[in-house]
């Protein structure tokens, strides 16, 4: 009888774990187990680690504490899914989903729960059309601001023409691996570029045809959108086939420490865009230190801190931090809503004072979310591995994409969305 | 020569090596169908398994250190120490023994008899256990196979080729080194086993096996010994196609996912036959890269996943049993 009434005492706690509701409630969709895990370990100790340095050094957001409960997705779309309904009920202030399939599956259902969504550097590129996606935001860049800041960034390199020039992308034949040929598309007729695309089926394991043909037609460089096995395998190839590394571009989902490691020396000099710097010299890590990993408070073990999974775990979760913070003052209390949160989302304003205060200068852009950009700038940067150091090293500061294309793209999805689900535009005030 | 014919020449013999790297990951599948008909939907994580563990033992990880912690407190993640590329490869075999002996003994054993949906079902049972218990002995980081297999291109089989061509421009034809030392492991493997069937004592009692079970038991051969011999077998198998596909994806756990990539070349080889596996991953080796490199351009590209299976389905209808496959003959 004893037994039973623990057990149910134990049933009744575990159902009703969570925040209290004071608390300001952080979910985190991870996925620590799967074939993606090597990646999604090190964002999510990042992300629980730096709302442990609010709480431990700020005594939370306000005065009122951060909680993050993790739910485990595993990348699976239908899983993510069933997180965000074991979720939603416990008022998530906002839910970053980690996943492009997950993204689009919530979008629907967290407009019409009136639940914040952020999804940093992936999901869909057109809800940074804010009149379109109220409750969903993508600062601070989309994909197709990658696919522009490559471009920009080659453009430099060869001497401000890229006439005559052969570019390949290698792409993820899925719909977040297409995203940027229509970009790419038009960035090839604006700068005179012949633009090849080359995909590559899921899981990417085996690319003999793909570097067989780029070693064929040999383009002056390769850009790539992959993830997963797919990213290791063709810097693995590229070095195979002696394709010069400092050519070769990844996006920034093929940019992190498991995507070049396996492939050894070849991989030195392959380069990847950033939207956070990389490595942990920044000034927020003294906190981080003391407060947090040495204090022995952190998510993992601490193999991970400094990474480039781990750095985007803390720059996801200090926009949602600071968020809240613009939230709270425009609100003029501290336990905020999630409509609150959106209102403090859409508003979020960080230049380079709030980014020196934060300890973050060179490590986020400068964000301005406004009503009608629910994406801010769309800066990127680039990165290069040096195989030797084991570590990526900043080649550029943050570079601005070529808003004249990208936004009257941007728009076009929105219409067409807009079209397609009876969605009405709601009136943004001008500037 | 010209350039086109090169590079088609080129695209074949790529083809037959990447064909030699899918028959290592089904031959494992062939091995167990043949001597215990059942179906292992865990070879492909067993190929993960032994990645993992040799990659573990070889750079000194102590196992299981993310449970030690979190059990104990004691943060120890190695011992200090590295072991040289053949002690962690013989130390990986003797844990896929272990391993075999594990399966025999806990599974296995309790369902002699079952029907063979029932074993299939146990080793994706299996799959899902083995993948957990990776990822808790050895965590989720990719790491790279550093047992001095070669990377890259070979330079000397490229300036060989290079003047083979009647225009100027050509590059030299491309073979990565990595697919010829796959090739070589792969020969010698083929004939090791097929040695050790034909010629050892224990060879007979495994193809007594495969050919009738009842009558194997009835002159006193142990069943479940050969399962622990056929599992084992199997299991180094698995340690070679890993640690080959390991070195070209780095070690990961998307590497279970390289099953999908023997199941046509089954379809095709057969289920029962050492040598159809071979000759089937040759088969979709080149077919598969052929196909990509001619007709693939005009149809988007991307077709190897897909085209493999319809390669093998077409072999299908004109042989079901597999191009070595033994035929069913089923008498009323």
């Amino acid at each position: 009888m004893r037994l039973t009434r623990t057990a149910a005492l134990a049933l009744a706690t575990a159902l009703t774990a969570g925040p209290a509701l004071a608390d300001l409630n952080f979910p985190s969709l991870s996925y620590r187990t799967g074939p993606y895990a090597s990646g999604g370990v090190p964002f999510a100790d990042g992300y629980a680690d730096y709302f442990t340095l609010l709480n431990e050094r700020d005594g939370g957001i306000g005065g009122e504490k951060a909680v993050v409960t993790e739910c485990e997705t595993a990348y699976d779309t239908t899983r993510g899914v069933e997180c965000y309904e074991q979720l939603r009920g416990g008022q998530p202030l906002v839910l970053q989903p980690m996943s492009t399939g997950i993204t689009y599956q919530l979008i629907p259902r967290m407009t019409e729960d009136k639940l914040p969504l952020l999804t940093v550097g992936y999901g869909r590129t057109s809800a940074a059309d804010g009149a379109t996606f109220p409750w969903v935001f993508n600062f601070p860049a989309t994909y197709w601001d990658g696919a522009s800041v490559a471009i920009k960034y080659l453009l430099d390199e060869s001497g401000g023409s890229l006439e005559g020039k052969k570019i390949a992308l290698v792409y993820h034949n899925s719909a977040y691996g297409k995203e940027p040929i229509r970009t790419l598309e038009k960035l090839s007729e604006k700068y005179g570029f012949t633009l090849t695309t080359i995909p590559v089926d899921s899981p990417g394991q085996e690319q003999k045809s793909q570097w067989l043909q780029i070693r064929r037609e040999r383009p002056d460089f390769v850009l790539m959108w992959g993830w997963g096995v797919m990213n290791s395998v063709a810097v693995s190839e590229a070095a195979s086939i002696g394709f010069p590394m400092d050519h070769f571009i990844g996006i920034w989902w093929s940019g992190a420490e498991p995507d070049v490691l396996p492939a050894g020396a070849g991989a030195d000099g392959y380069k990847a865009l950033a939207f956070t710097g990389v490595g942990d010299h920044y000034k927020f890590y003294d906190d981080l230190r003391q407060y947090v990993t040495d204090a022995g408070k952190g998510a993992g073990d601490g193999s991970s801190v400094g990474t480039v999974q781990y750095n985007r775990g803390i720059f996801a979760a200090m926009l949602a931090a600071e968020s809240a913070k613009k939230a709270q003052a425009l609100a003029g209390h501290a336990n905020i809503t999630p409509e609150e949160m959106r209102d403090g989302m859409e508003a979020l304003s960080l230049d380079a004072a709030a980014l020196e205060a934060l300890g973050m200068t060179g490590f986020s852009p400068e964000i301005a979310v406004t009503c009608q950009n629910h994406r801010s700038a769309g800066k990127g940067m680039m990165t290069q591995w040096n195989a030797a150091e084991k570590k990526w090293v900043v080649l550029t500061d943050f570079i601005e994409p070529d808003n004249d294309v990208i936004w009257p793209l941007v728009e076009e999805d929105a219409a067409a969305f807009r079209a397609e689900s009876g969605t009405v535009q709601r009136e943004c005030p001008a500037g | 020569m010209p350039i086109w014919m090169l590079d088609t020449i080129e695209v074949i013999i790529n083809g037959l090596m990447v064909g030699v790297l899918y028959s290592l990951v089904a031959l494992g599948f062939v091995l167990i169908f043949k001597a215990s008909g059942i179906f292992n939907y865990a070879q492909g994580v067993m190929a993960l398994f032994a990645a993992l563990t040799l990659v573990g033992l070889q750079s000194g990880q102590v196992p299981f250190s993310h449970l030690i912690k979190a059990v104990t407190g004691i943060e120890i993640s190695h011992f200090g120490w590295e072991l040289p590329a053949i002690v962690a490869i013989l130390l990986t075999a003797g844990v896929m023994v272990i391993v075999a002996i594990l399966v025999e003994r806990l599974l296995l054993r309790h369902l002699v008899n079952q029907e063979p949906i029932i074993l299939f079902m146990a080793t994706i049972g299996l799959a899902y256990f083995l993948e957990g218990l990776g990822d808790l002995m050895w965590g989720a980081d990719v790491r790279a196979v550093e047992i001095g297999l070669p990377q890259g291109g070979s330079l000397w089989f490229e300036n060989l080729t290079k003047g083979w061509a009647a225009d100027s421009g050509y590059w030299g034809m491309y073979i990565d080194k990595l697919d010829i030392t796959a090739t070589v492991i792969a020969g010698i493997l083929v004939v090791s086993l097929t040695l050790f069937s034909q010629y050892t004592r224990i060879g007979r009692a495994l193809r007594a096996v495969a050919d009738d079970h009842q009558a194997a038991l009835s002159v006193g051969i142990s069943l479940r010994a050969i399962w622990v011999i056929v599992w084992s077998i199997a299991g180094i198998v698995a340690l070679v196609a890993g640690a080959m596909w390991g070195a070209k994806t780095g070690v990961q756990f998307s590497l279970s996912l390289i099953a999908l990539k023997a199941l046509p070349v089954l379809i095709l080889g057969g289920f029962t036959s050492i040598p159809g596996a071979i000759v089937g991953g040759l088969i979709i080796g080149v077919g598969e890269k052929l196909f990509e490199f001619t007709i693939g351009p005009m149809i988007g590209g991307a077709t190897e996943n897909w085209f493999a299976y319809v390669l093998a389905l077409v072999f299908l209808m004109f042989r079901p049993q597999g191009l070595f496959g033994e035929r069913i003959i089923e008498r009323v």
